[in-house]
C-alpha cells in the first residue's frame, strides 16, 4: 500500500456508449475477473496509471529500507537483528518484483529511479517520518505492515496479472512482518516500564501516519472512479481505513497501552469503531515534500545511486569485456 | 583428551565474533547500495553472519559454563573481551572496499569450513557444515564482483586497488596461531591457522589476478585483533551503537 493519491490519468469515469468497441471488450474482461496480461491491448490511461501506482508502491519499499535500517545497527538481540534484516530483504525484493512488474508494462526500472530522484514520482507518506526508539521498529510492523496487508490483500484481486501475483507473493511476506511487529510490541509492552514507555511513544506518533496511508477521504479521493472501474484499485480508502481501525484497536487494548486517539469509541449502531480524522493539512504537507524526514529520505536515495555509479559503470565494463572475449573465442 | 575450555571458548569467541562484527559491518549498508540487488545480497549476506553468530556464541556460552547466552556475549563485553580478527572491523569504505574485504575474509571461511566440517567437535562440525553451505555461496558472489570491480573501468580498477592495499595489511592476521590454535590442532577441533594459508593464497591469488590487481608487496600483518591485545578505534565505535539498547536499559527482554 504504499501508493496513495494516485492520480487516474484520466478524469471523470468514461461510460460505456463512450467507449470504442476494443475498450468495450476489454472493461467486459475486468468486469467478469479475467486478468489483463502484458501482451493484452490496454487503454493508454489504463496502462499510465498502473505505472504510477506501481512504480509508487515500488519506491515505497526501497525507500521504506531505510526507517527499518536505521535501527538494524543497534537491534538489542541477535534474534531481532537476524528478524529486521530479513524482513528489509525482503522489502528490497519487493521493490525489485513491482519494478519489474512494471517493466511489463514498457517503463524501465532506470526511467522510474530517476523520476524518483527528480522528485517527479512519489512513495508512501508513512516513511517520511521517523523512527525514533526501537518500538518504533516493532510498531512499524505491526501498523504500517499491518495498514499495507489490509490493502494489498484486496489489491490481490486487482485487474492487472502480473500486479495481483506479485501482490499474492508479497502478502505472504507482509503478514510475517506484521506478526514479528506484534511481537516486538509485545515484549515492549508487557516489559520494563521503560519499554512500555517506549511502546507508548510509538503507538502514539506513529498511529495517525498510519491512517494517512490510505488516503484521503473518499469525497477528496477525485481519482479513484475509473481507478475502480478499472479494478486498479479493489477497495475505497475509507472502507479500507475502516477496516483498519477495527482489526487494529483490540490489539492496542490488548497490549494495555493507551488509545493514541481520544476519538476512538465503539459504535454500536454501525458496528464499527469511530475515530478522529488525521490532520489532512499535515498529510497534504508531506505529501508536498515538507515530512519531517522528506528530504534526508530522498537525499539517501540519491546519494546511494550517485556513489554506486562507479560500481555499476564498472560491472558493465566488465560485462562487456567478457561477452567481447567470448565472441572473439568463438 | 579433554582440551582445555578456556583455550576451546577462546576458539569459539574468535569464530563468533569474526561473524558477529563483520556482519553488524555490512548490515551498515542496509539501503544505500548501489543498486538493488546489492542491498538484498548485502542484507541476505548480514544475516547469514548474524545466524552463524548464534551458533558459534551460543555454543561458546554454553562451554563457558556461566549461565550466559549468545545475546550476553555479544551486547555485554567490552572491546578487550572480541576476539575478531581486525579486518572485519575496518570501516566499510566505499562499496569496492566492502565487497573487497568480504571476499577477504569468505576465501578464509571457505577454507577454513572445509575443515571443521571434519572437526573432533561434533557441535564444531555441525555448525561449520551449516556455515559452509552459505560460505560458499558467499565466495562465489564477493569473488565475482571483486573480478567484475577489478577488471572494470579505469575508476573502479584503482578504487579497487587502493581498496587492496588499505586492506592487505590485515589478512595475515588470520594465520597469526598462537597457544589456542595449538590446543584446537592438537585436540582434532580445529586446524593450525598456519597451514591454511597455502590454500587461501592460491585461491585469493587466482581471484585477484582474474580482477587485474597486484597484491602489495610487504609482508608486514597487523594483528591484536584474535588475541584482544589491541583492537582498532573502530570497534569501540561499532559496539558504542550495538550495544546501546542492551547497556541503557539492562536486563530487559526484547
Amino acid at each position: 500500500m504504499y501508493a496513495q493519491l494516485i492520480k487516474t490519468a484520466r478524469s471523470g469515469i468514461t461510460s460505456r456508449e463512450d467507449m470504442s468497441e476494443q475498450e468495450r471488450e476489454f472493461q467486459d474482461k475486468i468486469d467478469n475477473d479475467i486478468k489483463i496480461e502484458p501482451r493484452d491491448w490496454m487503454p493508454d490511461d489504463y496502462r499510465a496509471t498502473l505505472i504510477r501506482q506501481m512504480g509508487q508502491h515500488a519506491h515505497s519499499e526501497v525507500v521504506g529500507q531505510l526507517p527499518e535500517g536505521n535501527w538494524i545497527t543497534r537491534a538489542p538481540t541477535l534474534e531481532r537483528k537476524a528478524i529486521l534484516l530479513a524482513k528489509v530483504q525482503d522489502e528490497a525484493g519487493h521493490g525489485l518484483y513491482l519494478y519489474s512488474a512494471a517493466e511489463t508494462l514498457g517503463e524501465t526500472r532506470d526511467e522510474l529511479v530517476r523520476l524518483l530522484h527528480e522528485g517527479r514520482m512519489k512513495y508512501s507518506s508513512i516513511f517520511n517520518y521517523p523512527t525514533l526508539n526501537w518500538a518504533d521498529i516493532g510498531a512499524v510492523g505491526w501498523l504500517v505492515d499491518g495498514a499495507a496487508i489490509v490493502n494489498q490483500v484486496a489489491l490481490q484481486r486487482t485487474s492487472y496479472g502480473p500486479y495481483s501475483r506479485a501482490m499474492i507473493r508479497i502478502c505472504k511476506e507482509e503478514s510475517f512482518h506484521a506478526r514479528q511487529g506484534y511481537h516486538a510490541m509485545m515484549k515492549m509492552a508487557f516489559g520494563s516500564p521503560a519499554q512500555k514507555k517506549m511502546a507508548q511513544d510509538a503507538l502514539n506518533r506513529l498511529w495517525f501516519p498510519a491512517m494517512m496511508m490510505f488516503g484521503p477521504h473518499d469525497s477528496d479521493s477525485t481519482h479513484s472512479e475509473q481507478s475502480m472501474a478499472w479494478k486498479i484499485k479493489v477497495k475505497s480508502n475509507d472502507e479500507l481505513r475502516q477496516q483498519f481501525v477495527d482489526q487494529t484497536i483490540p490489539q492496542i487494548e490488548y497490549l494495555g497501552l493507551d488509545l493514541p486517539d481520544e476519538g476512538i469509541k465503539w459504535n454500536e449502531e454501525r458496528g464499527h469503531y469511530d475515530f478522529s480524522d488525521p490532520d489532512w493539512d499535515e498529510f497534504m504537507d508531506v505529501i508536498r515534500g515538507n515530512g519531517p524526514c522528506n528530504v534526508d529520505r530522498l537525499n539517501d536515495r540519491v546519494a546511494a545511486w550517485d556513489n554506486g555509479q562507479w560500481v555499476r559503470d564498472g560491472l558493465m565494463a566488465h560485462a562487456r569485456k567478457k561477452a567481447a572475449a567470448k565472441v572473439a573465442a568463438e | 583428551m579433554a582440551v582445555d575450555q578456556e583455550k576451546l571458548l577462546q576458539f569459539l569467541l574468535r569464530q563468533g565474533d569474526n561473524t558477529l562484527i563483520l556482519g553488524h559491518r555490512v548490515s551498515e549498508w542496509c539501503g544505500h547500495s548501489p543498486i538493488l540487488e546489492e542491498d538484498i545480497a548485502l542484507a541476505n549476506t548480514a544475516l547469514d553472519l548474524i545466524g552463524q553468530t548464534q551458533m558459534w556464541l551460543g555454543y561458546a556460552a554454553d562451554v563457558q559454563g556461566e549461565g550466559k547466552s549468545a545475546d550476553d556475549l555479544a551486547f555485554l563485553r567490552d572491546a578487550w573481551d572480541f576476539r575478531n580478527v581486525l579486518l572485519t572491523e575496518l570501516p566499510n569504505g566505499d562499496f569496492g572496499r566492502t565487497l573487497l574485504r568480504q571476499f577477504l575474509f569468505d576465501a578464509f571461511q571457505s577454507v577454513l569450513m572445509g575443515r571443521l566440517m571434519k572437526s573432533s567437535d561434533e557441535t564444531v562440525a555441525a555448525i561449520a557444515a551449516k556455515a559452509s553451505k552459505e560460505v560458499a555461496y558467499h565466495v562465489e558472489r564477493s569473488a565475482d564482483t571483486v573480478v567484475g570491480l577489478g577488471d572494470g573501468t579505469e575508476e573502479s580498477h584503482a578504487r579497487m586497488q587502493e581498496a587492496l592495499n588499505y586492506l592487505w595489511p590485515y589478512v595475515g592476521e588470520f594465520f597469526a596461531s598462537d597457544d589456542v590454535d595449538a590446543a584446537m590442532a592438537e585436540a582434532g577441533i580445529a586446524p593450525d591457522p598456519a597451514s591454511l594459508r597455502e590454500e587461501y593464497d592460491a585461491l585469493v591469488g587466482k581471484v585477484l589476478a582474474d580482477a587485474t590487481l597486484t597484491i602489495p608487496a610487504s609482508k608486514y600483518a597487523h594483528k591484536g585483533g584474535r588475541t584482544g591485545y589491541m583492537h582498532t578505534e573502530h570497534l569501540g565505535h561499532l559496539l558504542t551503537s550495538m550495544q546501546w539498547l542492551q547497556r541503557a536499559y539492562p536486563g530487559c527482554e526484547w
